[in-house]
């Protein structure tokens, strides 16, 4: 019975059956591969990212209400961490780079917490990064000649070593959110004294 | 006999039901708590977000928005699926039983305001008008707090 439900387990998340539906978890970013610049213009990558705890996650700037709010909580988040955060790596990944350039992403993140970076790449890096995270985004066209952009609006936690820690969903309150972050820079102070 | 029995009855249902359909809903509406985020020049879409409150006894249906700062302003309806994505739709009428309020907020309803026309500045208001489905309006100031803002206090 047991290696039935396991089997089942294994079928729905990673064989042949796992349904679209179901959110895979992301690659350790050791197993990713793609290039971007970041809001001050430098090349980075998913390998800039190993030796601090990280949290990543996917938006646009043209976005008037998920992704000020996701902005705006780990704002709060990083506020409430206080000197924790120090260390970590919080980056803001736009799906949308026709529109958000290396300049739109500096003048975006300057409006919220310090530490969050803005990073930016072609359509085709863009592609990489989010199939290494398992994030997905469309383009969907809006009235009057416009669009907006559906995409996966979960934050992504990463250790040290880029292994992958845990998601926080969409507006997670406060206080689920914060221990969670918490739990990754304690597991990091344990690994490396 | 009979025929005008019936046109009395019809006449009568006319007389009785013209206020309830046509002028008592959205008079009794309040808007509570409005505010909206800053933007980052004119391309940008923007939000805003209010409760608003039916203390009337019938209920009202916001129909549509006015505002001079939105070519495009509309009530969408942001959803955020089992898989994590996010995404947002025109929301249709909204209607609100009496004594019951809709919440207006981030990741649910909100005031969509596309082709900005004016800049969004932090400290300043605008008016927004709804619209409702007996022909009523109120027209609200709504504050503009800063980019970062997650609720009505800021
Ligand atoms: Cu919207």
């Amino acid at each position: 019975m047991l290696a039935l439900a396991l089997y089942i387990g294994w079928w729905q998340v990673d064989g042949p059956g796992a349904p679209e539906l179901v959110a895979q978890r992301p690659l350790p970013l050791t197993q990713m591969e793609f290039r971007m610049t970041d809001q001050v213009g430098s090349m980075v990558g998913p390998t800039t990212l190993l030796g601090n705890p990280s949290i990543v996650f996917f938006g646009f700037t043209y976005c008037p209400d998920v992704c000020p709010t996701t902005l705006s909580d780990i704002s709060g988040w990083l506020d409430d961490l206080g000197d924790g955060v120090a260390d970590m790596d919080v980056v803001f990944i736009t799906v949308d780079p026709e529109r958000d350039t290396v300049a739109a992403m500096a003048e975006y993140v300057s409006y919220f917490h310090p530490a969050i970076q803005g990073w930016s790449g072609t359509l085709s890096e863009t592609a990489r990064a989010a199939a290494g995270f398992r994030a997905s985004y469309e383009k969907v066209a809006t009235e009057g000649d416009d669009y907006t952009m559906n995409h996966t609006a979960s934050v992504f936690l990463f250790d040290s070593e880029g292994q992958f820690a845990g998601t926080i969903d969409y507006h997670e309150p406060r206080e689920f959110a914060v221990p969670k972050i918490r739990r990754v820079l304690t597991r990091t102070e344990e690994e490396t004294s | 006999m009979k025929p005008s029995i019936t046109a009395a009855v019809i006449a009568s249902c006319l007389f009785i039901g013209l206020p309830t359909t046509t002028v008592a809903d959205s008079e009794d509406v309040v808007v509570e708590n409005a505010w909206a985020r800053a933007s980052i020049g004119v391309n940008r879409p923007g939000a805003a977000y209010m409760t608003i409150r039916n203390n009337g006894t019938d209920s009202a249906t916001l129909v549509g928005l006015e505002t001079p700062l939105s070519m495009m302003p509309d009530i969408h309806e942001t959803k955020t699926d089992a898989n994590g994505v996010s995404s947002m739709a025109p929301a249709g009428d909204i209607m609100i039983p009496p004594g019951e309020s809709v919440s207006l907020e981030p990741g649910g309803l909100h005031a969509m305001l596309m082709r900005p026309q004016i800049k969004m500045v932090e400290g300043e208001t605008f008016p927004l008008t709804l619209n409702f489905a007996d022909g009523g309006t109120l027209t609200v100031d709504v504050p503009i707090l800063g980019i970062s803002a997650r609720g009505p206090e800021g």
